[in-house]
């Protein structure tokens, strides 16, 4: 098990090295004198220009920058944004509870209903109810979320006005960031009606999120329960006259679960993609809106450490997906 | 002494085996009742693309000043000159949908024709040649697949600026991995197989191996692939024109027009409504034909 946790260490560096070339060529390939942006409209005299150059190290050659660049990631320090001057690292981690307690609930809808109607789908193969599921799961793998959250928007908040139409919680409420989870610091926070509104306003929005991971994982669970379901040592189970609930509940659910685990652990990347728009569509205060209002304000520092943070995120959520493969099924840990 | 007469070779011409295989192909996609609706959507879509002059009864861009948000005609308040209404600026909805049907198809036919070619000479090589040209690109692939690919096309946009053509270039240069990958695998397991080393001993140089030999016995895969991204890259464009990214106003792009109407949300539903039911149909109507072309192509499925 250590060799394959190191294996699989050892395949990473490359990977990160190669992200960290192509936030750090983003800057480069930009148009236009970085310092000159920097300056802003006003300029600066050739004096300045030069002593700004030196002082941001863009007089050295350009493959000693990037090193320069490395060693400074290696210190913790992503730089600064243009805008706020405030380090981006502090910012990413400020906004980063909000994206994942977005993420976390999409993918526990998901996984809480995307399961169960993927088994219940293999198991009443070709019934009504695989159709209608099926055709469902397809048509919210086919769903542009960003108009699937307008369209929620317009049906509970316009018409029946239940839920809000953006943020995080109620302006009325107030109190201190303890976990950066509103769902948990408003029920911490003792103050009546916190919860709810804090729920209330996730709702929406997770819902919106989890509806492709959601189609994904009840396709996903419904051919691998299919696929487990045809072996031998199911139709052993069955012929032993083993009840039903047991034979699906035990040797083929079991089974099953692994390559459903995998896709649900995949669905990471899926996720930032699609926070980016949900967050956009519901003005919430996560990562992925960060990363479009500052490609918008041209905030090329956030940019590029954003772009570096979140694949950094992915790769080893998906390291930890693969170790968790291989904790559960040791014929790939000793390939 | 055997009576037995030998059985007459039967030689079919190449137009006769591939009427055969068509043939078969569409005996197992017409199974899936789904895909054939699906391609009978997609037909329909490329048919209103190819005629949208003739079909739109507006110009997609022209301004009717006398007709801001006019409701769908069946409404209180619509007119049979517009019958899905009109946008903010008094433009015909059901015209732009109609010529939005052209972006979407091109955005998908540019974006999976780039990913494609790229990424199938990639596999190829890397596949075919092995070794540290396969190891340099396969990690490059790897590195490109660690990013979100939303987030890395629109970063790219944003290096590249806004606009159509870049964001086709960007959803392609995110998309080629997964032609690459599996074009890889397939070449790598073909190449073990004894009729490439029986051209191989025939003199086949390397390029013939690759393209004549080998590549042909590759496509299947590759065919569904480029189907699901087709639909992902519509869905995509359609997102990074929301985010005004994409295409850019006054282009009837859905996803830029659900972008312009953004504002309006809660006072008039249908320039909300119609261009994303727009997206939602073709998306859904090309993943539901590449189910088929799947279950019709992959001999292992089809057995099931």
């Amino acid at each position: 098990m250590v060799r394959f946790i190191l294996s699989k260490l050892l395949y990473l560096v490359p990977t990160f090295l190669g992200i960290t070339i192509i936030a750090f060529s983003f800057v480069r390939i930009l148009p236009g004198d970085p310092v000159l942006l920097m300056a802003g409209e006003r300029g600066v005299t050739p004096e300045r220009h030069a002593e700004l150059s030196a002082q941001l190290g863009y007089d050295k050659p350009v493959v000693m920058q990037y090193f320069d660049f490395l060693g400074r990631l290696m210190h913790g320090d992503f730089g600064n944004s243009l805008v706020t001057k405030k380090p981006v690292l502090t910012e990413f981690m400020a906004l980063f509870p909000a994206t994942v307690e977005l993420g976390l609930c999409a993918i526990i809808i998901a996984t809480l209903i995307g399961v169960p109607v993927g088994v219940l789908a293999a198991i009443k193969r070709g019934s009504w109810f695989d159709q209608i599921s099926m055709t469902t799961a397809l048509v919210g793998f086919s769903m542009p979320i960003f108009w699937w959250g307008l369209l929620l928007i317009i049906f509970f908040s316009g018409i029946l006005g239940w839920t809000p139409v953006s943020g995080r919680i109620s302006l009325l409420y107030f109190f201190p960031n303890v976990t950066g989870f509103m769902l948990i610091d408003s029920l911490l926070s003792g103050q009546k009606g916190a919860f709810t509104s804090a729920l209330s306003h996730l709702i929406l929005p997770s819902v919106v999120l989890a509806t492709i991971p959601l189609a994904v994982i009840a396709r996903q669970t419904r051919s691998a329960m299919l696929e487990v379901m045809g072996e031998d040592y199911v139709r052993t189970a069955r012929a032993k006259g083993m009840p039903p609930s047991r034979v699906i509940g035990v040797h083929a659910l079991r089974n099953a679960m692994i390559p459903v685990i995998t896709t649900i652990g995949l669905q990471i990347g899926v996720l930032m993609a699609g926070a980016i728009l949900t967050e956009t569509i519901f003005s919430w205060p996560g990562i992925g809106k960060w990363m479009i209002d500052s490609i918008a304000r041209r905030d090329y520092p956030v940019v590029q450490s954003g772009l570096l943070l979140i694949a950094a995120l992915v790769m080893v959520v998906n390291l930890l997906v693969d170790l968790t493969y291989g904790l559960i099924n040791p014929r790939i840990r000793n390939k | 002494m055997s009576d037995i007469a030998p059985t007459p070779v039967v030689r079919l011409s190449d137009a006769a085996i591939r009427r055969r295989m068509l043939a078969e192909f569409w005996f197992y996609f017409r199974q899936n009742r789904g895909a054939v609706a699906g391609l009978f959507v997609f037909i329909l879509l490329v048919l209103i693309a190819v005629f949208a002059p003739l079909l739109a009864p507006h110009d997609p861009t022209m301004q009717y000043r006398d007709a801001l948000l006019v409701p769908p005609a069946w409404q209180e308040g619509g007119r049979a000159a517009f019958p899905l209404g009109t946008d903010a600026v008094g433009r015909d909805m059901l015209s732009r949908l109609i010529y939005g049907a052209q972006y979407s198809l091109f955005i998908g036919i540019v974006v999976v024709a780039i990913a494609l070619i790229g990424g199938v000479i990639l596999g190829l090589l890397a596949g075919y040649f092995g070794g540290w040209v396969d190891t340099v690109i396969m990690r490059v692939m790897d590195v490109i697949l660690a990013f979100p690919s939303l987030l890395l096309a629109l970063v790219l946009v944003a290096v590249l600026g806004p606009g159509l053509t870049n964001a086709m270039i960007a959803i392609a240069i995110v998309y080629q991995p997964h032609f690459a990958r599996l074009t890889r695998a397939a070449v790598m397991s073909e190449m073990k197989r004894e009729y490439v080393t029986a051209a191989r001993v025939a003199g086949a140089g390397n390029l013939r191996l690759m393209f004549k030999t080998i590549l042909p016995n590759c496509l299947a895969p590759l065919i569904v692939q480029a189907t699901l991204s087709f639909s992902s890259a519509v869905l995509d464009s359609a997102a990074l024109g929301f985010l005004g990214m994409g295409a850019q106003p006054p282009a009837p792009e859905w996803g830029t027009m659900l972008a312009e109407a953004r504002e309006f949300i809660l006072r008039a539903w249908w320039v909300v409504t119609f261009p994303g039911l727009a997206i939602l149909i073709s998306v859904l109507a090309i993943n539901l034909m590449g189910d088929g072309l799947r279950d019709a192509l992959d001999p292992k499925l089809k057995r099931s």
